[in-house]
């Protein structure tokens, strides 16, 4: 009883961290379970960034805290990293959110890679009153809610269906023919949230979707909705798939022999580093949605992109680095709030306000809006040549010029 | 048109669903004993089959023999060091075991294969067959093929040899097997060499066209106590009329209702059977 008195007079006093001390992030993401591979990868793009925070990169000095040692206005604190693993479970995440910060006394939570996921961790953060970054999840219902602690850093929903429709405008443009379009999405938050955000973007656009499949991603067998496409032909198949599925996807088409002109995938299993192994050679010209690029020999993007090659042997992927931008985007905050009182560290993250070259990722900036958004995300579209993918869109930042129709499993 | 592929489909996924199902089936048949593992023997059959390919290289016949024969050790194996130990213990002891087996199983794979989903590298079949209009992955139709031939094989083995009327005497009466010179475990571990063994063989099929990681084994464990269950604790061919037709039901319900009800489907007709007919389709009553 003594014991938990004292350890709750620590937690209420909340002293700020000095010289030698640590500041808390807990981290939730899936380690095992369906979508581990996209979790371990994000561990290992955190962890390097906090080697950027914690030590001296003055090659890196376009990065805020990365020529210096450690937080700068906590004394030099370096960040202490605690990762819990939810497997993909939103209850599981809710208990681990709860555990972080009730037992380890973290001072800022991030996470939680699926969707539904973050929808539920994130409302443990609320409750408690400590801040939360979601660094990658997609999906629109978890800012929006009226919360005050939870603050996302990564494009939504709603931003990459705008995207999809800028681009279908310029293929327009171009003279392409895009009649219409068919959305294919794993059923929970994030499959079902972006297919939401791309209907209604499209009605808006006067574009007709010909078909919605919403499936679940542990199916074995997707023939049925390869079929039902194959009798709708539209011009462009949109999926918001997980690893598993869009790999099975990807080669039951090719045994079905059905080719649409062009294959998006959003993101998540497209980025997946599984899936360029597994269909490289089936699925020559599928695009991809990307803020991260690596950039040219000597670019900040390039560096990070060196150390996260020697920690794995693997290039950094978008989801990671969109996870690794939300790091850095709390490490700037809690360094700015100059103490680990949730309040401070609230207003600082509050008051961001990064310029893109201040961004490992493409965005336009780092600003939050009242419900903690930012304003400024955005994204690349990139396409899949031979064992990598480029980027094609927009024209301005382009690496190569655009293929279409792709060229799947035809050379 | 669209039909008749969807039933193909459904019928080649059944055909493999019936192989894997068909040893949980016997090892309940021989001795009333659930194991929990069964997903897992299909998970590492997948990984067999990865390791022969990128080590050894080789078509299905080869990576599909060396599963079914890596999981007939590991079966033996399990027997001889898990199981007829607990079977002496209390029921459940013997449930919890292989449920510890299954857990001790997809970790070690987690631990030494990553959580990664891998695939098999192109091999040897690949292709489409066109039938009338109906197109065929040759990769599918092998494997389904394959799993209907090896699933009457096992049933065959246990009806028209002597191996198989002595695994059944001991299935029937283990003391009287006794009495007639059969020894109960030395059978006892084949069965579970069968069954594992049949797994392997399922999961190698299986890796032909599908991606997976070492989770996988908690689908593919579900879905074999569904198709036992359906087709009657004990039976094979129940197993494997249970499996074509598990599978048939998931795909026409995955084509005319939507993907998301397609085991909403399957799981009301299973609830709705075993009402009608506790004992499956082809069980004892």
């Amino acid at each position: 009883m003594a014991a938990a008195l004292a350890a709750a007079a620590i937690l209420m006093s909340c002293p700020p961290a000095d010289a030698a001390g640590t500041v808390k992030i807990g981290i939730l993401w899936p380690l095992t379970g369906n979508a581990a591979a996209a979790g371990q990868a994000s561990k290992a793009a955190a962890e390097v960034a906090a080697d950027i925070v914690n030590n001296k990169h003055p090659e890196l000095a376009d990065l805020p805290l990365a020529a210096t040692e450690g937080l700068p206005n906590q004394g030099g604190a370096k960040l202490e990293l605690t990762f819990v693993d939810h497997q993909g479970n939103p209850s599981l995440a809710q208990q681990l959110a709860t555990r972080l910060i009730t037992q380890d006394a973290v001072h800022v939570l991030l996470g939680a890679y699926q969707s539904s996921c973050s929808f539920t961790a994130t409302a443990v953060a609320e409750r408690y009153g400590i801040p939360f970054m979601v660094g990658e999840s997609a999906a629109l219902n978890i800012t929006g809610r009226g919360f005050k602690w939870v603050f996302r850093s990564t494009p939504i929903a709603s931003d990459y269906a705008a995207t999809y429709m800028r681009f279908f405008d310029d293929l327009k443009k171009e003279g392409k023919k895009i009649a219409s379009i068919a959305v294919v999405n794993e059923n929970t938050d994030y499959g079902t949230s972006v297919a939401d955000s791309i209907e209604v973007a499209a009605k808006k656009n006067n574009l007709p979707v010909a078909i919605r499949i919403p499936y679940s991603a542990s199916s074995t067998d997707v023939t049925a909705q390869v079929l039902q496409l194959k009798e709708k032909q539209p011009d462009v198949v949109i999926f918001i798939s997980y690893t598993s599925d869009s790999i099975l996807y990807m080669k039951t088409m090719k045994d079905l022999d059905y080719m649409p002109p062009m294959v998006i995938g959003d993101d998540t299993g497209f980025s997946d580093p599984s899936f360029i192994p597994a269909v490289a050679d089936i699925a020559q010209g599928a695009m991809n949605r990307s803020a991260w690029d690596i950039g040219k020999p000597g670019s900040t993007t390039y560096k990070i992109n060196e150390m996260y090659k020697a920690k794995t042997g693997r290039d950094l992927d978008d989801t990671s680095g969109r996870n690794m931008q939300g790091f850095l985007v709390l490490a700037d905050a809690l360094n700015r709030a100059g103490s680990t009182e949730p309040e401070k560290i609230r207003d600082a993250l509050a008051k961001t306000d990064l310029k893109p070259e201040q961004l490992m990722m493409g965005y336009n900036g780092v600003k939050f809006d009242a419900t903690g958004q930012n304003t400024l995300a955005s994204t690349y579209l990139i396409q899949l040549r031979d064992k990598q993918y480029q980027l094609v869109w927009p024209e301005k930042a382009a690496a190569t010029k655009l293929d279409w129709p792709m060229k799947g499993w035809k050379q | 048109m669209l039909l008749a592929q969807v039933i193909v489909g459904g019928l080649l996924l059944g055909a493999i669903y019936a192989l894997f199902s068909s040893g949980l089936t016997l090892i309940w048949g021989m001795m009333n004993f659930i194991n929990f593992a069964h997903g897992e023997f299909v998970m590492l059959g997948m990984y067999v089959a990865l390791l022969v390919v990128v080590w050894l290289g080789g078509g299905p016949a080869t990576f599909g023999f060396a599963a079914a024969f890596a999981l007939f050790v590991l079966g033996v194996i399990v027997y001889a060091s898990l199981i007829r130990h607990v079977m002496r213990g209390p029921m459940l002891a013997q449930i919890l075991s292989t449920f510890g087996l299954a857990l001790l199983l997809r970790y070690t794979a987690f631990w030494i294969f990553s959580a990664n989903f891998v695939s098999l590298p192109q091999v040897s079949l690949s292709g489409t067959l066109n039938v009338g209009g109906i197109l065929m992955p040759v990769p599918q139709l092998v494997a389904g093929v394959a799993a209907i031939a090896l699933t009457l094989g096992l049933h065959l083995l246990l009806t028209r040899t002597t191996v198989g009327s002595q695994l059944l005497a001991v299935a029937e009466d283990r003391n009287a097997a006794m009495l007639m010179g059969i020894r109960p475990d030395r059978m006892q571990a084949l069965a579970w060499g069968l069954a594992a063994g049949s797994a392997g063989i399922a999961g190698a099929l299986m890796a032909i066209s599908y991606p997976w990681s070492p989770s996988v084994g908690e689908t593919f464990g579900l879905t074999a106590f569904v198709v036992v269950t359906l087709g009657g604790f004990g039976s094979v061919p129940g197993a494997m009329y249970a499996g074509l037709i598990i599978g048939l039901i998931q795909a026409l319900s995955a084509y005319w209702l939507g993907p998301i009800y397609k085991d909403i489907v399957v799981y009301a007709l299973f609830a709705a059977l075993l009402w009608l007919r506790p004992q499956g389709l082809m069980g004892k009553a």
